[in-house]
């Protein structure tokens, strides 16, 4: 069997049917290979990158691995934000890449590049083959290692020659059990310290992220219970967003940056924090030393490295999320059985504090019967869409703080953004991923004009592949959010920000064989939704909206959570603080 | 109150810098030194020393020595992301009191005869031995902690030290204690 034959061989083995990918001089073996695997379809994309995000749209949205197939040099490097952006957000990707022959490794052949060296520090692991019969091997390593513990991209860089030259091809029978159950390093003495803790408790909140997502559908079930169970109100991170729904009454919104008053306010002032299956990423916890400052720390994380990284917590519980939610479900009601009702007592002082917060209601803002506010725009597009059953990626940027804020989301695997690398570009290639792993749902890329721009090309592949993806596009013609900083912090010099020449997006759909539909104004923006939600091709929507429009609420720079700036609407009430603050 | 202009959150307090000695197995394929070394500089993390060798052909495992220095914190982080790299089988950090740490210098004299004798002579209170003589150089190795290897140096400085080759620094566990077995 030729390495072209193993590759393939290997992916059907590990139950693959999609792959994302562009073809490319050394990597022609294996694309002529293609023809004899009808059960593998290949998705051409526009850009490798394109590839790169499609496949994080397919493996976020499905929990399986996504695969990349492209080319060396120019190929590999363009892939590369991608697969630095999977390795952030913690999504499982197996990127194969061509390279010249073995022979001529280090000569500076056409199209050669380290690729190994280039990717080594965003990828888990990666692989030069040097020889054809560590090939099977290797790729089901790959497939485990990215799979396994905490997801990310690894690489496999497979020389033309090794792809021409035969071998047997050792199958994975033998499978192990993947090490992501290894993982738990848990025991019952931390579950019962947690749930004695739980008890002590009259200040708790939940504070639930990407890892839930993760860890399978079940995490989000038992997080769900979880919170049934102790009453406990929960916050996520914009990556946890769906594993509890946004519109039931425990969720007090996301947290961070543009988080809710409430949610900061809770973090800022709680007794008991339970991170479950999040990172205290630096857009959630501002200045560390203000962090959280009275509160006990538990931190459920799969990750060993990501425990005390950033902040010190009291009690480290290293293992999968399900399988520590299902421990505490089963300790509490062992222990306390009638904890629901004792709690709900213990803790209603916290829940009227928290009530108190709320009443501020800090993601109110101004409407105008005038012009589209982008904050409205996705109400609109939530209460026109939320019977469908819907799948949302986004862009980077303002507009994707406001679908955190305002599209209330049920589910895990609904919401695909890219959080910790803030990749501007993603949403649309990832969309594409998205519609491949989710034929007949409805799947919208909800963007700014300046993200949607870098990866737009990828339309092209979605009329190709007829895949219905919406782009529902927020046109304020500025790079918002970095108008918005200058405009607090650097006394409103636009410098760059305004994007002087933009394309018709009507006409640019068009161009493109898809549909092209516009608002201009708040009346006309249901009907126009309506419309786009029922065409069955891929829509451009320009939806024109205000142009200087901030994101609040916000913490500035080095603030503790419970200073946070509000928005116009609370002016009045902050007047004095706020000066301040900017 | 300062106002940063950043989109990041100011630095908070910092802990206080330590040195430790890390020990890592691993396995010894190519590019393993480079995602060692990858890891310390992509994450801003010292290196004040390393060594890397074969100490298993069988089973073709290498051991890297690393000094470091870094806050407790860090210290913590740098053991735990050594740990998630995938040809890493086990990771040890080596308590100051408990280990033997050794270092090896070669050290060429070129000069009079009347100021090689002197050297010879110093050298002598050192762990050393000679390697190579000639009637204008000598060459000698020795092998002691570092700082006793920097005194020797100051020592032959004026008595026509003409070229030094110096390891970083090995080291063994004091006692009965193994260290090693895979993670």
């Amino acid at each position: 069997m030729t390495g072209a034959a193993i590759v393939f061989k290997t992916l059907e083995e590990q139950g693959v049917d999609t792959i994302f990918g562009y073809p490319g001089g050394a990597v022609l073996p294996i694309y002529d290979e293609l023809k004899n695997h009808k059960k593998i379809k290949h998705f051409l994309v526009r850009h490798e990158q394109g590839a790169g995000h499609a496949a994080e749209g397919y493996a976020r949205s499905s929990g399986k691995p996504g695969i990349v197939l492209v080319t060396s040099g120019p190929g590999a490097t363009n892939v590369v934000t991608a697969l630095t952006d999977a390795y952030m957000d913690s999504i499982p990707i197996i990127c194969i890449t061509g390279q010249v022959p073995t022979h001529l490794i280090g000569t500076d052949a056409f199209q050669e590049c380290d690729t190994t060296g280039i990717t080594r520090p965003c990828t888990k692991h990666n692989w030069l083959i040097k020889d054809v019969k560590d090939l099977s091997k290797i790729m089901h390593k790959a497939f485990e290692v990215a799979t396994s513990g905490r997801p990310g991209p690894v690489l496999v860089d497979i020389p033309k020659d090794i792809q021409f030259s035969k071998t047997k091809y050792i199958s994975y029978k033998n499978k192990k059990q993947l090490s992501i159950k290894k993982n738990s390093l848990f025991t019952q003495k931390d579950i019962e310290t947690t749930v004695e803790y739980f008890r002590k408790s009259s200040k708790p909140v939940i504070y639930s992220g990407g890892g839930v997502v993760n860890s399978g559908p079940e995490a989000s079930k038992l997080l769900r219970d979880l919170v049934r169970i102790t009453g406990f109100p929960i916050t996520s991170t914009l990556q946890g967003l769906g594993c509890y729904p946004g519109e039931d009454n425990y969720f007090i919104g996301m947290l961070g940056m543009h988080g809710t008053f409430e949610a900061n306010n809770a973090m800022h002032d709680c007794d008991l924090l339970i991170n479950i299956g999040a990172r205290f990423d630096d857009r959630i916890t501002g200045k560390i030393d203000e962090f959280s400052p009275k509160s006990k720390k538990i931190h459920i994380d799969v990750d060993p490295s990501s425990i005390n990284k950033i902040v010190k917590v009291d009690l480290p519980i290293v293992g999968d999320v399900t399988n520590v939610l299902k421990s505490f479900i089963r300790t509490l009601k062992k222990k306390y059985p009638n904890f629901e009702k004792s709690n709900k007592e213990k803790i209603s002082k916290w829940w009227r504090q928290i009530d108190v917060w709320r009443d501020k209601r800090s993601l109110n803002f101004i409407n105008s019967t005038k012009i589209i506010k982008p904050q409205h725009a996705v109400k609109r597009l939530y209460e026109l869409t939320k019977q469908e059953d819907v799948l949302i990626t986004t862009e980077v940027g303002q507009h994707q703080m406001w679908v955190a804020q305002y599209y209330k989301f049920n589910k895990p695997n609904q919401l695909m953004t890219s959080g910790g690398l803030g990749t501007m570009g993603y949403g649309l290639p990832a969309a594409v991923g998205v519609q491949v792993a989710n034929p007949g749902k409805l799947v919208i890329d909800i963007a700014g004009e300046a993200s949607v721009l870098m990866t737009m090309q990828e339309m092209s592949t979605a009329v190709q592949h007829k895949l219905p993806i919406k782009i529902f596009i927020l046109n304020n013609e500025y790079l918002g959010m970095v108008r918005q900083w200058q405009e607090l912090l650097h006394e409103k010099n636009y410098s760059e920000s305004h994007t002087q020449a933009l394309p018709d997006f009507v006409k640019l759909a068009e161009a493109y064989g898809c549909v092209g539909i516009r608002a201009k104004t708040p009346d006309e923006l249901d009907q126009k939704i309506k419309e786009m939600i029922k065409v069955d091709r891929p829509v451009i929507f320009d939806c024109v909206v205000d142009k200087e429009e901030n994101c609040f609420p916000m913490i500035l720079s080095g603030k503790p959570h419970n200073q946070m700036l509000l928005g116009k609407q609370n002016e009045e009430e902050i007047l004095d603080e706020g000066k301040t603050l900017v | 109150m300062s106002i940063s202009k950043s989109a990041y959150s100011v630095a908070g307090k910092s802990g206080k810098i330590e040195k430790h000695t890390i020990v890592v197995w691993v396995d010894n394929e190519a590019g393993v030194l480079a995602r060692v070394v990858g890891l310390f500089s992509g994450r801003g993390y010292n290196i004040d020393s390393l060594v890397v060798a074969e100490v298993d052909k069988k089973n073709n495992l290498s051991r890297i020595t690393i000094v470091t220095s870094g806050t407790p914190r860090v210290i913590e982080q740098i053991k735990l992301q050594l740990k998630k790299l995938i040809p890493v089988h086990k990771v040890a950090d080596f308590p100051k009191d408990k280990t033997l740490f050794r270092e090896l210098a070669l050290l060429k004299v070129v000069s009079s005869e009347q100021k090689r004798k002197k050297a010879i002579k110093i050298c002598k209170k050192y762990n050393s031995l000679i390697l190579d003589k000639t009637n204008k150089s000598f060459v000698v190795e020795v092998t002691a902690l570092r700082k006793e290897i920097d005194k020797l140096i100051n020592f032959l400085q004026p008595l026509g030290l003409a070229s030094i080759s110096r390891t970083g620094v090995v080291a063994m566990s004091k006692g009965s204690d193994v260290f090693g077995e895979n993670k």
